[in-house]
């Protein structure tokens, strides 16, 4: 195999007194889409914010395709634009629109021409299925359109790898559907991910590895199929039962 | 004498109105209102000040403001960024500079510009006709302006900062192009009324010695007061000053209601 995309080595974090990674190693390749589940307050997310250092880790390190991210003389801003990221709450610029949302960036990092961006802009949005609305205002879109154009946001810089930090938590239920549409897209696509995530029917169907986390450390990882069928340890079982009773109980009033 | 509550109420109330009533016609008796109009308005002083107390005294308050505000703008700015800045020695100053200048009484301020300073240095002076005056008001506003400002970059969601950042942004390019321009929306309320602040604070430069050219509307006032040996002036300039306030806290009323609505 040749470089992976993202390796992380003996990873600490602390709050304060905290200890909230405790030496995670783990590695992302080329092309792989791995999901992170785990409850909350496992340190997922921080991980995760950790790998383009929007996190500073304690110590450990996270090499990016062979460059050293938490080397302190490690050029950040020009490695975060091989790492796209998307966040739990969206974060689109709202003072902007739709398109220059994905152009800025563009312009001012990787100093593209205007009509370069704006080509790039109209191939991505329509990649996102949201062409339309490229003169929009963000708060005019729904939460689930706001995502995708976020998602979009992240593919114009032309990463190489997506983060995805509970992409589908802050929506309503009906509109987790098309932002998991487009993920279940880009995964077929090729392009590497890391996601963290609840959603455990898309771990199933789009991950080819799930990493469980739990109290800050990696308790148990391996492929869908058999970790979520029959994972090997207590508390990886313990968790999957909790997701899917409150995925049942979710989904009963929608059943006839 | 047991009354009700809103009998209570109502005795208060009439008490108030008979009062009021009785020092408004003691006033209109006592006072000698032909010498009263005539010190405060005399009619045929009025077409005297004009037009120089628009085309000289308001003009010249009006630039004032306008500089003194450009300056606080950019200093207000810059010492906001300071003050959240990662590095001590920046938070350090700002803050040192922001205590002083809100500390000291806005007129000390202007006199240690305009005159202490080129006693101190020998002579030499802020350049510009106007540079004492407006760099004194301007400075004077900075360290309120520097407040707001941080208040303001302070109030955009972090993960503004954060999603720029991620998508290979600098903090300057993040800062410039993200959280300012989201931070100066929140502010234009607050900001209007520094402006509003400021205009009224520009009277205080009448304190230095001007030349005709650079008269402000209070010093243009005075001055015609004492010529004149009439108040007149001053009321006239005080009309002017409330034309000019009075839209802008109007408009500073509408802007609170607008971004009210908005969230």
């Amino acid at each position: 195999m040749g470089v992976p995309a993202i390796q992380v080595i003996d990873l600490h974090k602390y709050f304060g007194k905290l200890e909230v990674l405790k030496g995670i190693d783990f590695v992302v390749q080329p092309g792989e889409v791995v999901c992170v589940i785990g409850p909350s307050g496992s340190g997922k997310s921080t991980l995760l914010r950790c790998v383009n250092r929007l996190e500073e880790s304690t110590s450990g390190r996270i090499i990016i395709e062979g460059d050293d991210i938490t080397d302190p003389d490690a050029d950040v801003d020009k490695l975060r634009t091989r790492i796209g990221m998307v966040f739990q709450q969206f974060n689109l610029f709202p003072h902007l629109t739709v398109l220059r949302n994905l152009t800025i960036a563009q312009r001012k990092v990787l100093k593209r021409s205007e009509t370069e961006a704006r080509e790039v802009a109209t191939a991505v949005l329509e990649r996102v299925g949201l062409t339309d609305k490229i003169d929009e205002f963000p708060i005019r879109l729904s939460g689930g359109q706001q995502q995708r154009v976020a998602i979009a946001r992240a593919l114009s810089m032309n990463p190489d790898m997506i983060l995805f930090d509970e992409p589908t938590s802050a929506l309503d239920p009906e509109l987790v559907g098309e932002v998991l549409d487009v993920m279940r897209t880009l995964a077929g696509d090729g392009m590497t991910m890391m996601v963290v995530t609840h959603e455990i029917g898309f771990a199933k169907e789009v991950a080819d590895r799930v990493v469980f986390m739990d109290d800050g450390v990696v308790v148990e990882e391996g492929v869908p199929a058999e970790f979520l069928v029959n994972p090997k340890t207590d508390r990886a079982r313990q968790f999957l039962r909790m997701v899917r009773q409150e995925s049942e109980s979710d989904s009963q009033p929608s059943t006839p | 004498m047991a009354l009700t509550r809103r009998q209570r109420i109502r005795a208060t109330r009439w008490t108030v109105y008979g009062l009021s009533f009785a020092l408004v016609i003691g006033a209109a008796v006592t006072v000698d209102w032909p010498a009263l109009a005539g010190a405060l308005f005399k009619v045929d002083l009025i077409p005297e000040m004009f037009p120089a107390v628009l085309t000289q005294a308001a003009k010249n308050t009006l630039i004032f403001t306008s500089l003194g505000f450009s300056i606080g703008l950019v200093l207000g700015l810059v010492l906001a960024l300071m003050r959240l800045s990662k590095v001590r020695a920046y938070r350090w100053f700002a803050a040192t500079f922001i205590d002083i200048f809100r500390g000291l009484p806005a007129l000390l301020t202007i006199l240690l510009l305009g005159l202490a300073l080129p006693i101190a240095l020998g002579g030499w002076r802020i350049p510009g006709v106007y540079g004492p005056g407006s760099l004194a008001v301007g400075i004077v506003a900075s360290a309120y302006m520097a407040e707001t400002i941080r208040a303001g970059i302070q109030a955009v969601p972090r993960g503004q900062m954060e999603a720029a950042r991620s998508v290979g942004m600098t903090y300057t390019q993040a800062m410039v192009f993200i959280v300012i321009p989201q931070a100066f929306r929140i502010v234009i309320p607050p900001m209007t009324n520094e402006f509003i602040l400021l205009l009224k604070d520009t009277s205080l430069i009448s304190v230095l010695g001007v030349t005709a050219q650079t008269k402000e509307l209070t010093r243009f006032g005075r001055d015609f007061v004492i010529s004149s040996a009439n108040a007149t002036p001053i009321v006239i300039v005080g009309l002017i000053y409330l034309a000019m306030t009075i839209p802008l806290t109007r408009l500073v009323g509408q802007l609170e209601k607008r971004a009210a609505r908005a969230r």
